[in-house]
Formats: structure tokens, sequence, C-alpha cells
């Protein structure tokens, strides 16, 4: 607050001066603190990009090698920062070129604004150069969206983008601005969103519903919690903390949910979902209150809802109403910011401590470890695993890295195995499942947290989505690490094909380039790993340097991931192999 | 699968450009056809009233609703069955004039369903009827063969039973 108020000071003093409506673009995302963005300029968002130029002191604008880069890369800045991360894109293909990005923001509630020029108003609908209906295509995938064609809609439009994109359950907002609007002129003051009346960001806390969910909780004998994204996204991980340690009560994340709670947590029994651990999924069918906390009972989650927890009275801790009985009917929803009904909550429950059912917990975790982890962290045969890269980088990083992962086999590795003492640092494109988000998302990340260690974890089928991002490492300097876990197979779905296609491997088998001569090219120390013997110290090497670093690691070519829950499946039938 | 029902869902939203986009979209996802469509002015000034028909189960509409409510421009929405609500449709049927002459039953089929004549020329008339779907089209299949040369019916209008008190929820904002 102290910051916002130190930039809009100087302003009154020239409140009243005339500016262009790209200028105000520019001031109102000051306005707003935001000084960092992703972008690509073009044409029609030109007079915006001047503006970046003449204000390059208190705006930096990164540039990317591709629009669908720069979103991802400020996709990783607002997961690890939590602030708004900014995008800007020309007409036609820039705009478009965003909409995997915003599609992904949506599904994964991270707040975007995202500016993209149009043509001028008097060309809207002629099939100008560059011109494309990117409201209507961004329309379904945004929390809001709107078109700009006059300069002085753009101050009272950005604040009201800002305030629709953080506040209650965030997401990404497109804001396209004709070139007539960014080159007209207002008088511009600036003024921050309080509140939209056809808008309410988050319901009321009912008491009422905090008490049944303690009564029922108080009288659990198997209680069991799963926690999301919602826990961090609502900065309530300390409530959350408290309240399962005052009731003991075994904690699981969903893959969106990681970093909310230390994984060396004691109350910490992994993550849920179809390559989750086996014991949450296992007791999921087996608890006698199942308590979710700010997750969205993803079908990714739950396999077969038919099948899903149906022993055990469902309470609901959540934001957006709408996901209350979306997939699971619960017994008792308690709607509202997690951090008040947690807080609420904790007086409320009686302390606990559930040692029998704990037990239980830790003996299929004993299972899983000799049948599925061991292997994978200490394998004896030939051919590195990926589990073992992630254990060799958690050696390195004592847990205190921000991994960014990408879609697939590495992915679920990297969500199984990285170990996390700090929220907010676990980055993965959940919802949408976009291959070629890490990369960007890492580079972004790194420049929301300068300080922590960024590693990005990749497969080489998403890596080559968005390689050419390694141009923007190259000019910003970013000192991020990507490891590439390379099995020369588009890997989950070659898994999918060995268990399920009978091994007709259509094509996910690939013929990679020299990743390493790659990296080169772009003045990035690089390495490849094929021996166990060298991965240990190549990790080293790659947490020890100061500037980014590429690590190529050959993996065994035809390595599954287990434990699965089969689609279809109830989580319970979760295989071991 | 649960019994699909009629709902009518009314949306009551602000007046700006592409809620009408948006709120399609939301049909569009769920693979949900819509059965008609109005739009209208409602009893608050800036508020559009959109009343949408479609069929579908119990459980699909509340969580429909839902996903619908949750739109920013959205001031609130509901799903109400056929007898929660008072509703009319209006349909126009343009004939040949000759017909009105030459055949009398035309004259009787108009009495009788309590249809207006909206206008009459030599070449054609035309004719209107307001009231339930059954009634405009029993009309329509009683003037379809005598030669409709035109025909349309509008959405269906309704209104609830019950209060529905959008004008409290906007003046607590």
């Amino acid at each position: 607050m102290e910051n916002q108020t130190q930039i809009l000071a100087p302003k009154k003093a020239i409140e009243k001066a005339t500016i262009s409506g790209a200028e105000a673009v520019i001031r109102s995302l000051l306005a707003e603190n935001a000084t960092l963005g992703y972008g690509y300029p073009g044409g029609a968002i030109m007079p915006v990009y001047d503006e970046i130029y003449k204000y390059q002191d208190k705006f930096t604008h990164i540039l990317t090698r591709h629009e669908q880069g720069a979103i991802h890369a400020a996709q990783g800045f607002a997961r690890v920062t939590g602030k708004t991360g900014i995008v800007f894109a020309t007409s036609g293909p820039g705009a478009t070129n965003l909409v995997t990005g915003i599609a992904d923001a949506q599904i994964d509630s991270t707040p975007l604004v995202c500016i993209t020029g149009q043509v001028a108003s008097h060309l809207l609908g002629t099939d100008a150069f560059q011109e494309t209906d990117i409201v209507g295509i961004s329309t379904p995938v945004t929390k809001w969206n709107y078109q700009i064609t006059k300069a002085e809609e753009i101050p009272s439009i950005i604040a009201k983008a800002f305030y629709i994109a953080k506040s209650g359950r965030p997401g990404p907002v497109l804001i396209d601005i004709t070139k007539d609007a960014q080159m007209g002129s207002l008088d511009f003051s600036y003024e921050k969103c309080k509140g939209i009346r056809s808008y309410k960001p988050k319901p009321e806390m009912d008491i009422n519903q905090v008490k049944a969910a303690s009564h029922i909780i108080n009288s659990a004998k198997k209680p069991f919690i799963v926690m999301g994204q919602g826990v961090i996204l609502g900065t309530a991980e300390q409530e959350l903390k408290a309240f399962i340690e005052k009731a003991g009560i075994p904690t699981a994340s969903t893959a969106l949910g990681l970093s909310g709670l230390e994984s060396n947590h004691p109350l910490h029994v992994g993550m849920v979902g179809m390559h989750g651990h086996y014991a949450p999924n296992v007791k999921t069918n087996d608890c006698d209150v199942l308590i979710a906390i700010g997750m969205r009972f993803d079908d990714r989650v739950t396999g077969d809802l038919n099948r899903y927890a149906k022993q055990a009275k469902i309470i609901h801790f959540e934001l957006d109403p709408a996901e209350v009985d979306k997939n699971v009917k619960t017994d008792v929803a308690v709607l509202g910011d997690v951090k008040e009904t947690l807080a609420a909550l904790l007086p409320l429950v009686e302390k606990k401590e559930h040692q029998k059912w704990h037990q239980e917990f830790k003996d299929l975790y004993a299972i899983e470890y000799n049948k599925v982890i061991k292997p994978q962290l200490e394998p004896t045969k030939e051919g590195l695993t990926m589990g073992e890269v992630i254990e060799g980088i958690n050696k390195e990083t004592n847990g205190n890295a921000v991994i960014v992962s990408d879609v697939g086999q590495h992915q679920m590795f990297a969500c199984r195995y990285a170990k996390f003492t700090n929220t907010r640092s676990q980055v993965t494109s959940g919802g949408l499942g976009t291959m070629g988000f890490a990369l960007p998302a890492a580079i972004g990340a790194k420049m929301g947290l300068p300080d922590r260690e960024v590693i990005a974890i990749i497969g080489d089928g998403g890596y080559q989505m968005n390689i050419q991002e390694l141009g923007t490492i190259f000019q910003t300097k970013t000192p991020v690490k990507i490891v590439v876990l390379n099995n020369s197979f588009l890997g989950m779905v070659r898994q999918w094909q060995e268990l399920f296609f009978d091994k007709r491997y259509a094509s996910t088998e690939m013929v990679n380039p020299n990743f390493v001569k790659i990296a080169e090219g772009y003045d990035i120390t690089a390495r490849k790993v094929s021996k166990r013997e060298n991965l240990q110290k190549s990790i080293q090497e790659m947490v020890a340097s100061k500037e980014s670093y590429f690590l190529e690691v050959v993996i065994e070519k035809e390595g599954n991931v287990f434990p699965m829950v089969p689609t279809g499946a109830a989580v319970s039938e979760c295989r071991l192999s | 699968m649960e019994e699909n029902k009629t709902y009518t869902i009314s949306v009551y939203t602000e007046n700006n450009l592409g809620v009408m986009n948006r709120i399609s979209g939301i049909f569009l996802k769920r693979h949900i056809n819509l059965e008609s469509i109005t739009a209208s002015q409602s009893e608050i000034e800036n508020v559009f009233r959109f009343v949408f028909v479609i069929k579908i189960s119990e459980v699909r509409v509340r969580k429909l609703v839902g996903q619908i409510e949750k739109q920013i421009e959205v001031i609130r929405a509901y799903a109400h069955t056929d007898d929660e609500t008072i509703y009319q449709e209006s349909a126009m049927y343009k004939l040949s004039s000759d017909s009105l002459f030459d055949e009398r039953q035309i004259q009787n089929i108009i009495k009788n369903s309590h249809a207006n004549i909206v206008t009459v020329s030599r070449d054609s008339f035309v004719i209107e009827k307001t009231g339930r779907r059954h009634e405009t089209e029993q009309l329509y299949q009683d003037l379809k063969p005598h030669g409709l040369l035109q025909f349309v019916r509008s959405g269906r209008i309704s209104v609830t039973k019950e209060p529905m008190r959008i004008s409290e929820m906007l003046t607590d904002f």
C-alpha cells in the first residue's frame, strides 16, 4: 500500500495533464503497482510500446520469443508472487497466441491482465489486416474481458480488470484496446476499483456452517483432508496448519495444492489423484469424514465419481459457490475465504491424535515405498529414472527451490517426489495440462522470486513446444535452471499406449536434436548426463551455477508412472504396477 | 439418468456488450440446446433480463445457474419450472388474402383461436396470437393446410409467481 501512495503522489501535480490513451495504459499499470510485464509488439499495440519505451525506468517489459511464452511467463510470475501477471500482445495472431495461456490461467485460477492491441475502431468488422475478434474468442476462457474503443475508458477499465483478476477466485482478464483509443487523449486520473455491483468476489462466511463442520470433525474417527490451491490463493497456509495440527488429521494435497503445506510435515500424507500416493487414494474410500479445502474435485483427483468417498461425510471449504456440489455432493459446505473459515473453525475443533488412523496411512506408505518409491529413487537396474533425478535435486536444494514442471510423466514425478519447504514453490499446468508451459513459466517465476532457486523440469516433448524462450533467457540473462528428462518419447501418451492400446506407439517416439548444442547456441552452460555416476555431480554443478544452466538427463526409454488410478476406476483401485 | 424437465432460466445482467455471448457460451460448453431466447430491458433501468428455455435435469440446471451467476456482469440467475412462472409467447402468421375470402374455414379458425388480425392488404394478411406454446402451435397446425406464407414465433417471456428482489440486491450495493 505504501508503494501505491508513492506512485500516486507525484501524479497529483500533473493530474490535469492531458495524456494519450497509450500513456494512460502504463500510468494505470503503475498505479496498480505493476512494474513488470511480458509481451511481444506489433502494429496495433505500437502506441503502448512507445510508452513502455518512455517509461522504461519505471516499467520493465520482457520481450519473449512468442506470445505464448509471454503469457506463460506472466503465469509463472503470478503463481509464485501472488501478484497479477501482465501480458501485452498485438491484434490478430498476437492475441490468438495468448489463448492457450488464458485458458490455462482460467482453469488454474491465476490472476492475469492481458492487454491486446486492436485495429482502429472504424475498421472493426472489416477483416482488416491482423483483425481478429479476440473478445469473442477469449470469452469462454476469461474471467472477464472488454474492448476499449475510447481513450477515456482506459483508467477505469484497467482498474476494473485488476480488481476482477485478483479478487475472489482469481483468473485472467483480457482488455482489447483499439489503436485509435491508444492514440486518443484523455484527462488522466486513476481510482482503484473497489467493487462491482453485479460481482460478489467472496461469499460471506456462515458461522453455522462452520459449527456444523466442527461437529462432524469432532465426532470423526477417521477424518481425512484434501487441500487444494485455494489454500495458497487464500494465503491460508498457517490457518490450515493450525487446524490440522490441533485436529490431528492426515492431510493430502492435490497437484496444485502442493507446497501449501511443507512436504515433510508429519501430517502430510502425499498427493491424491491419478498418479498420487497410494495411502491417500486408498484411504479416500475408507475415511469417515472427507474435508476438502480449496479444491474442486477434478476428475484426475476423484476417478470414478460413483465410487468416490461414498462412505464418508463430505465437508467442503470453498470460495466459489459454483464448485459446491458440482462433482461431489457435500454434507456441509462452508462457503467463504478459507483464511477466514479455517480461522473460525480452529477454536471449535477438539484436540485429537488419531494415532491408529495415522498408522494405517504409514502401513500403506510402506507398501508403496517398497513397490514403487524405492525402485524409483534408488534404482539398481540400468537406465536412469525420473524419480532419482528429482531426488537428486532435493538433495542439492534441501527443498528450497521453486519447481516448475511441464506436463507429462516428468510432471507427475516432480509432483510426487519434489520436496517443498516454502509455499508457492510448485508451479505446473494442472487443469489444462499445457505442454510447453514450464520453460517460459520458469522465466517468470525466477523474475518474481530472484532470490530463490528456480528449476524447470521438462520432458523432451514439452521442451520443444516453447524452446524458443531460450532466447528470452539469453537476452535477459535470467538464471533459470532447466532440466530436461529425455526418454525420447512422449512418455505419458506412450505409457497409456502400452497399458491400454497394446503397445501401439502411434506417433510418440521422438527423434531429438542435440539439446546441448541448442542451449550452447544461447550461451547457456549445458550438460548431458546418461550415467548414474555422473548425475549427482551435474545436479550439484547446476545448482551451484549463478547463471542459467541446462541439464539433459537421458532417462530409461519405457519407464512408467505408478501408482496409477486408471480412467474410470475408483481411487481405491490404485494400481502399484 | 435423471429425467429432463423444461426450465425457464431468467438472467438479470448489466446492459453491456458481449454479455449474451458469455452466457450462451455456458450453454454451448455443456452441449445444451436452447429451446428459445428472449432478451429485453427488465423492470430496473439499465438491467437486462434474458429468458432462456431449456430441457435439462434438475441436478444439471442447478450447476448451470451457478456457472451463469459466476459471470461478472450477471446480477442474478434463476431456474424455474413451468408451474413457478407465468409465461407466454407470441406468434405471427402471414397468409394469402385470397384464402381469407375463398375459404370460410379460416375465419372460423381465427375467431375460435382469439387471434388478432394485425394487417390486411390486397395480397396478404397477418394475424397474431399470444399464448402458451400449445395454443400458438394449434393455430399453426390449423392454418398450415391453408398455405402459410410466413410463420414466426417469439421466445418465451415469463415472470415468476414469487418476487425476484433484484432491486433490493442492487440497492444494497
